[in-house]
């Protein structure tokens, strides 16, 4: 599904990343763990084509095919989905309009029929009920005005509809109350398919409780120091990241 | 200096053959009257240079060193005036080629007693007691040379006027085409707008060239809103992307009478809407919102003055721009608060949207507040289209050129939310996208 290797990218000359290798397989979770500055936003946005970040080497390949040749709307097409760490207040554009908008964009690049707005809404109505979601987003300009818990609930809405290969999660927990994390995760649980790979970037490992991942990637200073299973996440909230960071100090040595 | 005179010999020489010619057999006295006093003062007066405050940013050096005709009567087919009409709109409709009233395309229809809609013209034929003691009263022919120039070829017009009480259900439309394809026209169209108390009704006035030419629109419309009535204007214009146009709105408010005004400007390569309203009476709220899109060399320079002349009046005023290209544009909105005007509440807001380097906007709020107990509001942005915004809606599928239109839309949506009436939105929203660049090359990927 997607294959990571030697990943080094930066913001205005500034390296962040230095050296990324991962391999996420069909079906997998793989979560991806790391103290403020570790560079796991970064990652998250060079894989959705964020524009400001330049990729100094490496590669990653998508589904056979050279990921970062691809402009950002291309790979959203080909099935990757970016949920924003922080969802963009679009004022005057309706999130009704644009889901469609979306979707249609992907239905057009599979070679489906676009939906006109009755079977739209009907698609929609239908996805809301799955993650136990009411209407009242879809009718606002997007984002524009919502609490922190409705724009990541309108991440995964658009995530349920858009249905993408590779999902990835950018801090989707952050700043969600107990409720509002119920909800996301339940949603991301009911999209969990054999064919889906999902990337959950987190700073905490509360999320985890949630949606538990098949593999758990610990991200220090640009690297990927360590992997392992789910147990690792529960292990990091008990020790904090330093003791990874000693041993990360070791393997650089 | 000898192109301007060049200019003037010619009004002066058109003005001549309009007041003694065949044109004016049978012109009623007053008429001709009104007209010479206009043009003494327009000769008085001259076109306005950039060392007046009010015109430094808008130089009409290219309005006044040509020697413009005053364009010839022609005829167009019902199809093409249908096209640039409203449609589903079932109000009546008055329709002006090159100045001059169409009634073959013209549908007025049945209209509620106390109702006229017609041309200024035929109503001029019988002298000024139609439209006494309204016309001519707002549009400052003494200070106004363009409005002078226009008073001086007072000819024809439209003319609305509701009775009190009574309500249209469909806005009127008033539509002026011009037909010019290369030689140096002008016409001075004029709509005068008489609202009765607690009469209620829309106004759609409009303004188009048919051919991609050099002409000069010179328009002068007056609304005259009595106690309680409620008047819903709008001003499309989509003339010529060479022509001129100048045009002046003065509007007096009565008693808790309520105007909006919502200008939406397309076209032009010169283009100067001067938009006026007294709030003469208690109550009176007054609403100006404008949209504007300047691209290649255009020049478009709205100037609004609010006169808060009454205590307990409100003001609303909206105006975003898009600019393209050399695009450039001025907003100048003066508000006025008389001393006893208290309780005023004034609110202004000009935005601007630059998908260019060279595009260029000069924006100022201009406040002259005299009474000490008003709300006064002002803001003016300029930004550009927000590359966050932009990745969002690509890292949703959207193409690059599909995402600026909708942030480009998306800008314009109040303002066009703004006009009332639903088919000229969605007729509007098309003609914006249709005006819009292709992605220019600034924009980064």
């Amino acid at each position: 599904m997607l294959e990571i290797t030697g990943l080094c990218a930066g913001v205005d000359g500034k390296e962040i990343l230095r050296g990324i290798d991962l391999s996420v397989g069909p079906g997998e979770v793989h979560a991806i763990m790391g103290p403020n500055g570790s560079g796991k936003s970064t990652l998250a946005g060079v894989l959705a084509g964020r524009p400001e970040f330049d990729v100094t080497s490496g590669a990653i390949q998508y589904q056979g095919q050279d990921l970062l040749e691809m402009e950002p709307e291309d790979r959203a097409r080909e099935g990757v989905f970016l949920a924003f760490q922080y969802p963009v207040e679009i004022p005057g554009v309706n999130n009704a309009y644009l889901l469609k908008a979306a979707l249609n964009e992907v239905r057009k690049h599979r070679g489906e029929q676009e939906l006109d707005a009755m079977d739209f809404m009907t698609l929609v109505k239908k996805q809301l009920g799955v993650l136990q979601m009411n209407a009242d987003l879809l009718n606002r300009p997007v984002n524009d005005g919502f609490s922190g818990g409705e724009k990541k609930r309108n991440e995964i809405l658009q995530m349920a509809v858009l249905e993408p290969k590779l999902a990835i999660l950018d801090e989707t927990d952050s700043g969600l109350d107990i409720d509002a994390l119920k909800i996301v995760s339940n949603g991301v649980n009911t999209l969990r398919s054999p064919e889906r790979s999902t990337i959950i970037v987190t700073h905490y490992q509360r999320l985890l409780n949630y949606i538990v991942p098949d593999v758990v990637h610990v991200l220090l200073g640009g690297r990927i120091v360590k992997s392992g299973g789910k147990d690792l996440a529960l292990e990091l909230e008990a020790k904090g990241y330093s003791w990874i960071s000693g041993a990360a100090a070791e393997v650089r040595v | 200096m000898t192109e301007a005179s060049a200019a003037y010999d010619g009004y002066q020489a058109d003005f001549e053959r309009l007041q003694g010619g065949a044109d004016a057999a049978g012109v009623p006295a007053a008429v001709i009257s009104l007209r010479q006093d206009a043009m003494a003062h327009f000769s008085r007066l001259g076109f306005p240079t950039t060392r007046l405050e009010d015109w430094r940013f808008t130089n009409v050096a290219p309005i006044a060193s040509r020697a413009y005709a005053l364009g010839n009567p022609a005829e167009i087919d019902g199809a093409q005036a249908g096209r640039l009409l409203v449609p589903d709109l079932p109000g009546p409709r008055l329709v002006f080629v090159n100045g001059r009233f169409a009634p073959s395309l013209s549908s007025v229809g049945a209209v509620p007693a106390g109702v006229e809609v017609r041309s200024l013209g035929d109503t001029l034929a019988a002298g000024l007691e139609g439209v006494a003691p309204h016309l001519v009263s707002l549009a400052g022919v003494p200070e106004q040379p363009f409005s002078a120039l226009n008073t001086a070829f007072l000819q024809d017009g439209a003319l609305i006027k509701v009775a009190e009480g009574v309500v249209l259900d469909a806005p009127v439309q008033v539509l002026f085409v011009s037909t010019a394809q290369g030689e140096a026209v002008v016409t001075h169209p004029r709509v005068l707008v008489i609202a009765e108390a607690n009469s209620q009704f829309g106004v759609i006035e409009s303004y188009a060239g048919l051919r991609d030419a050099e002409y000069f629109t010179n328009a002068v419309t007056e609304i005259d809103a009595g106690a309680g009535s409620v008047v819903t204007h709008a001003k499309v214009l989509r003339e010529s992307l060479q022509a001129y146009h100048v045009a002046s709105l003065q509007a007096r408010l009565d008693r808790s009478a309520v105007v909006t005004s919502t200008s939406v400007t397309l076209g032009g390569a010169l283009v100067r809407n001067d938009v006026g309203a007294v709030l003469n009476g208690e109550g009176a709220e007054c609403t100006l919102n404008g949209l504007y899109v300047a691209g290649r060399n255009q020049l478009i320079d709205n100037h609004t003055t609010i006169d808060h002349a009454s205590p307990h009046c409100d003001s609303h005023e909206l105006y975003k721009g898009i600019l393209d290209g050399d695009g450039r544009a001025v907003f100048n909105g003066k508000i006025i608060v008389r001393l006893d005007a208290q309780k005023t509440d004034a609110k202004q807001s000009n935005k601007a949207l630059l998908l260019s380097e060279r595009a260029q906007v000069n924006t100022k709020p201009q406040l002259e507040i005299l009474a000490d107990d008003v709300k006064c509001t002002h803001g003016a942005t300029v930004g550009q289209l927000d590359n966050d915004a932009l990745f969002y809606l690509r890292a949703r599928g959207l193409g690059l050129e599909h995402a600026r239109r909708m942030l480009i839309d998306a800008f314009a949506t109040d303002v066009l939310d703004r006009l009332g009436y639903a088919p000229l939105r969605t007729q509007l929203d098309r003609a914006l996208l249709e005006r819009l660049p292709a992605a220019a090359d600034e924009v980064p990927a």
